[in-house]
């Protein structure tokens, strides 16, 4: 079985090399898209009272008058140069997209936590009492979250639970970052990070602060992934041989069941979550916008509300490649921690 | 060879977990009997089984007692009390006029700031919900099951079959690519404001993740001895894939189908939250939430009851879409009928019995 070294790079380059084919499809689709749906933007664009002669321009002046083939080819090349276009206000795409990811991201990352801290244990407990009442509650409460739709668990913990708990509702930081404040700058552009590295401990408080609401929102809606997952990996596991060698052994069920069943059970749960970060990205989306969080996902809102097609356009490419990225990670990990996977 | 398999998760979906399970040689031997003992080890599905009902009758009545009334008796009966546009005259409170009145025996769940009856407006939006998330996730199964079987049969490389198969397979992972929520936010916005365009845009991300299913199920089957061995006695194709391969992988496809149905919901009414679906005089909860949701604490059963009304739905089809599992799959189901034993105690007995 090829598990060397030189064969893991034959692993991650054959998802590389699949990344592309299916970015490629993704642009080539978007493509179609926006000029079927929308064949004549300029009109839109120039806005309500503008003159044939700018409508005209602005028709010349995005290729619109061009045969499709040649359109297409210099709107792949344009985005592979980095020039996704502007918004109607002539704001650019990709440096706003690049420079409000991390913000998104810190959320993502933050909502994972929450999932992984309280999703797993709760499905090793429903596994362990699997039939019980206490697995009927895990479940209940799982199936709770994935029933409450993202806006609606925004609008109740922004606006009831948070005031109660004293949690800021709106993403506007306490701390604005000046040189005094911030002097090494806003390195990675997230939050948390950035006023970690500037040792300002109370706008890293802050920060926090503003994160647990959107965060908790963004996770409760995905528990039941993570906790479905290691619930259903964990019943597969437990009734294994090595299971109850372990129990047999005189070991206590905290260990058994942290250490010898959960271990082998969290490839599957590891994977899964990899993939969900990928669609965590698209929740942003409404969960952003009701917490006011400065990331992708508001802008998503903006552009999508406020008719910017170039704007919609690079977000839906550069969330895909978000969920390719997220899907490569998940398969490359399952890769590594599942011995049985062969890499050639 | 294993290669990593990794299948591609609905956009936070539990459902995705029911993508993992693989379901091996057994055929639908469901019987009411054992119907009727799974809905008695597990409350649960029984509460979503009998909500799902309660929810679609009321559904159909709210969509057919006006126009037989009409024909039956020359007038139109509502199940609603009141029009759910119809702005309602607001009672006088000293010098003002107060819209907003709370839960009351005349109103159920009050009325809103323009006087409108919560209770008609939240029951009316109830069958636009169960058509739509019926039919987008029942068009899904067909197309994207249709496709999945295609997909999954005939992979054979270098044939006719095979090329079909490869092309709709990486269209697939494509349109798996994009995540459906937003990408059916620019498909609304850029169709305009509506029902139908909510629904097309829904659509168009929606049955990639059956064809991914269907074929995962189909490829586990179709190499299994009972497949080989009709196929060694002159079955023909069509039928072993019909009698053979589908029966047996239909039992994921409808779990994933149940479950799915609130899922539809969810975004049908997430777009109308962001204020691109159904125009806001249609009655639609997301819509309600939206438009009333900055007067939680003030006002809160104009958003707590539409918010239900959602949850209750969502939350009834999961729970029953869960329970489906149980009961379709025969190993499970006998597990669920007999005790539930907790795995730990499991080993303990094991002790027991050696020693």
């Amino acid at each position: 079985m090829g598990r060397n070294p030189s064969d893991l790079v034959i692993f991650v380059g054959k998802r590389l090399l699949q990344l592309i084919a299916v970015l490629f499809g993704v642009v080539t689709i978007t493509f179609f898209f926006t000029h079927i749906a929308i064949p004549n933007p300029c009109n839109v664009w120039s806005g309500p009272r503008a003159t044939d002669a700018t409508i005209q321009l602005c028709i010349h002046n995005n290729d619109l008058d061009k045969p499709p083939l040649t359109q297409y080819f210099n709107y792949v090349v344009k985005l592979a140069t980095g020039n996704w276009g502007a918004s109607p206000r002539g704001v650019l795409v990709l440096p706003t997209i690049f420079a409000a990811f991390p913000q998104t991201l810190e959320l993502v990352l933050t909502a994972l936590l929450f999932m992984v801290v309280l999703g797993i244990p709760l499905g090793v407990v429903a596994a362990n009492n699997s039939g019980r009442w206490l697995d009927h509650l895990v479940r209940t409460f799982y199936l709770s979250g994935w029933a409450t739709p993202t806006y609606l668990g925004g609008v109740v913990l922004s606006i009831a639970i948070g005031p109660v708990l004293g949690l800021p509702r709106s993403g506007a930081f306490g701390t604005i970052p000046t040189p005094e404040t911030f002097p090494r700058g806003e390195v990675f552009h997230m939050s948390v990070l950035d006023a970690l590295v500037n040792l300002n401990f109370s706008a890293a408080i802050d920060a926090v602060l503003h994160l647990i609401l959107p965060a908790s929102a963004l996770a409760f809606i995905n528990l039941g992934i993570a906790t479905r997952m290691t619930r259903m990996s964990m019943l597969e596991v437990l009734p294994m041989d090595y299971v109850k060698t372990a129990k047999i052994k005189g070991l206590s069920d905290f260990r058994v069941l942290y250490k010898h069943a959960l271990r082998n059970s969290l490839i599957s749960t590891t994977t899964v979550l990899g993939i969900t970060a990928g669609g965590l990205l698209s929740t942003t989306v409404v969960i952003e916008e009701i917490f006011q969080w400065p990331g992708i996902g508001s802008y998503a809102y903006e552009a999508i509300t406020k008719y910017n097609f170039n704007g919609t356009i690079g977000v839906v490419i550069f969330f895909a490649v978000g969920v390719v990225v997220a899907n490569l990670v998940a398969d490359i990990l399952y890769g590594i921690l599942d011995p049985r996977v062969d890499w050639r | 060879m294993k290669s990593a398999g990794v299948r591609v998760a609905r956009t936070s979906t539990v459902g995705s977990a029911v993508a993992t399970i693989r379901h091996g040689l057994h055929g639908a031997r469901s019987t009411s009997l054992n119907l009727i003992k799974v809905l008695r080890a597990n409350p649960l599905t029984l509460i979503g089984f009998i909500v799902v009902l309660f929810i679609s009758v009321t559904a159909l009545l709210v969509v057919v007692v006006p126009p037989v009334s009409q024909a039956l008796l020359g007038r139109a009966i509502s199940i609603a009390p009141y029009d759910p546009n119809a702005l309602l005259p607001c009672p006088v409170v000293g010098n003002s006029t107060v819209c907003a009145q709370p839960p009351s025996a005349e109103h159920f769940f009050g009325t809103d700031r323009s006087g409108r009856d919560v209770f008609s407006r939240v029951l009316v939006a109830l069958p636009l919900h169960l058509a739509i998330g019926f039919s987008v996730a029942g068009f899904s199964l067909l197309f994207g099951g249709g496709l999945g079987l295609i997909g999954g049969f005939w992979d054979k490389p270098w044939t006719i079959g095979g090329v079909v198969s490869l092309t709709i397979m990486r269209i697939t992972d494509v349109f798996l690519a994009f995540p459906s929520l937003v990408l059916a936010l620019a498909i609304a916005a850029t169709l305009g404001r509506g029902t139908i365009p909510c629904v097309l845009a829904i659509l168009l991300t929606w049955w990639p993740y059956y064809v991914r299913l269907t074929r995962g199920e189909v490829l586990a089957v179709k190499h299994q001895p009972y497949v080989v061995a009709s196929r060694s006695a002159g079955v023909s194709e069509g039928r072993i894939l019909f009698r053979h391969v589908l029966r047996n992988i239909l039992e994921p496809l409808v779990v994933y189908f149940t479950m799915d149905v609130g899922t539809v919901l969810v975004v049908f009414s997430t777009i109308s939250f962001i204020g691109i679906g159904v125009p806001p005089e249609v009655p639609e909860w997301g819509n309600m939430v939206s438009a009333y949701g900055d007067y939680l604490l003030l006002f809160p059963w104009m958003v707590v009851f539409p918010g239900l009304a959602i949850f209750v739905t969502v939350l009834a089809f999961s729970l029953l879409g869960d329970g489906l599992r149980d009961i379709l799959d025969p190993r499970s189901r006998r597990a669920l009928t007999q005790a539930a034993i907790p795995a730990t105690s499991v080993a303990s007995s094991a002790v027991r019995s050696e020693a």
